[in-house]
């Protein structure tokens, strides 16, 4: 959790001092999700995450350089400088990508999953989605595909109350997790400022699907602390109040977890300054392999588009 | 070559049950795959089982996503759209997701999909959101596509596509699924981006796509009485394109019609023409001439239907027309370099 706030808050300075180029959707203050939900899956799980993906893919066993590398555009990038920060993917962690189209991943989940069950593998689909995804089409769809077909998919709902600024309650009428009763599948809401809570309750559903009973779906209520997105700050908004988000910030789920660690002398102040100082680390020394990582040759443009290409396919702007 | 002839719909069936059984990690999808009422996917189930042929809801957008997310798991997918227009639901899942997946994943993603879009084009009666040629979206999305004019072709070019580790789509054309044809018995793989002379001539050269291959031999068998001797020349395969093909085609009469069942603005047969005027301008005995559909939904009222697709009566008239071209009396305009 650690890593992903102080990654973000890294990040969110260098898009302000324009060093990382567009825009990121940070993940401060709902770390415990991403960290809760990944916590209690396995290596060959999968995921397929948002435009706030960075915790996820982090959660997941994201290295922070490669991300970092993938900010900067440069070819050691998880995607070789070709995605950026709403892109981030890699295959053999389980990541099927972040994706910049609200709800969009939630099918490709199912297919996944179909695959794991046609080849009789334990394994689980995770599609995280906001609750800006619950009124989109593609989603309910999802929800249909994975009940009809029983697949071991775990909905995960991320209920940070805002699309951007439209306040849920203006948009949905009932709470998210509501909705999956209808498609005959278990829902429920938890406390997404408490790692632990999102852990437990990630962990039944997870068990439950790898064991053939089929999906769940899974609403936690968590906040971001920042805007929509880095540049959301230079903007006059003010469909939060200040109050608000002091409230939220009161519940934070970094130093909750940390205080219950050291009350239950799991552990000590000075491990968790170590943590906090090998988080530092990690990071001064992700920037600099960043930085260093070449930047992608121009002839290189259209590398990658097929897996198989043809003569004059893809086709260049320019015939000289 | 076998003497056995076999309807398009056959054909595809066949390539289908072959290549499904060549590969177990073929799976096929979309809406009443199971029933086929058309036959194209007859004994699939018997031959698969309902795990690897699935009926799915009417949810063109879920289950598109569906396929991307089991072909990035492991899958080769084959996924049937019943009518073409169906595909505009599924838009942001076919263009910004399967389309691009790749590219922005660096790589990493292997997406081996083939989505067959049956009954492609107008049929008579059918109005508006049952006639499309949606091609040209699908080009513009760079999804490599093929539209077969023949059984023979039609298997060839499936079994290519099924085999591809990209995705594919493959456009059954409305018009051309009655047609016999020879097709081997045994599989054979046409490869993409090869077009095909399918009737050799010397004066005109026809660019025709799916069905208006057949209207293009017709008319070129009409004309011979006329003593106009017409190449026609089908790409087949619509991306890759076969340029190298369509250019010698061309040059080989110095005059060229296409003929294109798609939109006139910014249709296939607008980028052929930007093709040719680019690469073989030197040869051109005439303008390059397109017959089109026009830019216009597809009315319901048979004379209005009839009045907006390109017909054999514009085939001939305009092969005529340029055929009496005569580039002696009419000096194409010289631009000093």
């Amino acid at each position: 959790m650690r890593l992903i706030r102080r990654f973000e808050e890294r990040v969110a300075e260098l898009v302000d001092a324009n060093e990382i180029a567009g825009i990121c959707h940070e993940y401060v203050g709902q770390e415990a999700v991403a960290v809760g939900v990944c916590a209690a899956l396995a290596q060959d799980d999968i995921i397929t995450s948002t435009h706030r993906g960075h915790g996820h893919i982090i959660a997941k066993g994201g290295e922070v350089k490669f991300m970092l590398a993938e900010l900067f555009g440069r070819t050691g990038g998880y995607n070789r400088g070709r995605g950026g920060s709403m892109h981030i993917a890699d295959l053999g962690l389980g990541i099927f990508g972040a994706n910049g189209i609200v709800g969009a991943g939630a099918p490709m989940a199912c297919g996944a999953a179909y695959r794991f069950k046609l080849a009789g593998q334990k394994r689980v689909a995770v599609p995280f989605f906001g609750d800006g995804a619950i009124n989109q089409g593609v989603l309910h769809e999802a929800l249909n595909l994975g009940a009809i077909w029983h697949l071991p998919v775990v909905y995960i709902c991320e209920n940070n109350m805002y699309a951007i600024t439209t306040p849920l309650r203006e948009v949905t009428k009932r709470p998210p997790h509501e909705r999956a009763r209808a498609y005959g599948m278990e829902g429920s809401v938890a406390d997404g400022m408490d790692v632990q809570a999102v852990y437990e309750a990630a962990l039944h559903a997870v068990q439950a699907a790898r064991d053939g009973l089929g999906p769940s779906f899974l609403e936690f209520e968590t906040y971001r602390y920042v805007g929509h997105y880095t540049a959301e700050k230079l903007m006059k908004t003010s469909y939060r109040t200040d109050a608000e988000i002091e409230t939220w910030r009161l519940r934070d789920p970094i130093q909750r977890w940390g205080r219950r660690l050291v009350d239950a002398a799991c552990a000590s102040e000075a491990d968790l300054e170590r943590i906090h100082q090998s988080v530092e680390e990690e990071l001064d020394d992700a920037f600099v392999f960043a930085t260093q990582s070449p930047l992608p040759d121009a002839r290189t443009a259209l590398d990658h588009v097929y897996h198989t290409t043809y003569a004059g396919l893809p086709a260049p702007g320019y015939e000289p | 070559m076998t003497q056995r002839r076999l309807r398009y719909l056959q054909a595809m069936n066949e390539a289908y049950l072959q290549e499904m059984t060549r590969d177990p990690d073929t799976i096929i999808l979309g809406e009443d795959i199971r029933g086929g009422i058309r036959g194209e996917t007859k004994g699939l189930l018997e031959a698969f089982g309902p795990e690897r042929v699935l009926d799915t809801p009417i949810s063109e957008a879920g289950f598109v996503g569906f396929a991307t997310g089991a072909a990035m798991a492991g899958l080769r997918p084959l996924v049937q759209f019943q009518v073409p227009s169906l595909i505009y639901v599924a838009f942001d899942q076919l263009v910004n997701q399967a389309a691009k997946l790749r590219l922005m994943m660096g790589g990493q993603a292997k997406i081996p999909v083939t989505y067959t879009i049956m009954v492609a084009g107008a049929r008579g009666g059918v109005a508006g959101q049952h006639s499309d040629n949606p091609y040209p979206y699908l080009l513009h999305a760079g999804f490599k596509l093929v539209c077969p004019s023949t059984p023979y072709d039609a298997k060839g070019l499936l079994t290519s596509a099924i085999r591809e580790d990209d995705p594919v789509v493959f456009m059954a054309p409305a018009m051309a699924l009655a047609q016999r044809g020879p097709v081997p018995e045994e599989p054979y793989a046409i490869p993409l981006g090869v077009g095909e002379i399918k009737r050799r001539g010397t004066d005109v050269t026809v660019v025709a796509v799916g069905h208006l291959v057949p209207e293009a031999l017709a008319a070129a068998e009409q004309l011979r009485e006329e003593g106009i001797d017409v190449q026609v020349w089908d790409p087949r395969s619509l991306l890759p394109l076969d340029k190298e093909g369509l250019c010698a085609a061309v040059r080989d009469t110095g005059r060229v019609v296409i003929y294109d069942d798609s939109a006139r603005t910014c249709g296939f047969a607008a980028e052929l023409s930007a093709i040719l005027a680019e690469r073989v301008h030197d040869v051109l005995k005439a303008p390059i001439k397109r017959i089109t559909r026009a830019d216009t939904p597809m009315p319901y009222s048979s004379p209005l239907e009839k009045a907006v697709l390109p017909t054999p009566h514009q085939l001939t008239e305009a092969i005529r027309t340029l055929y009496a071209h005569n580039p002696s009396t009419h000096r194409r305009p010289h631009v000093e370099a």
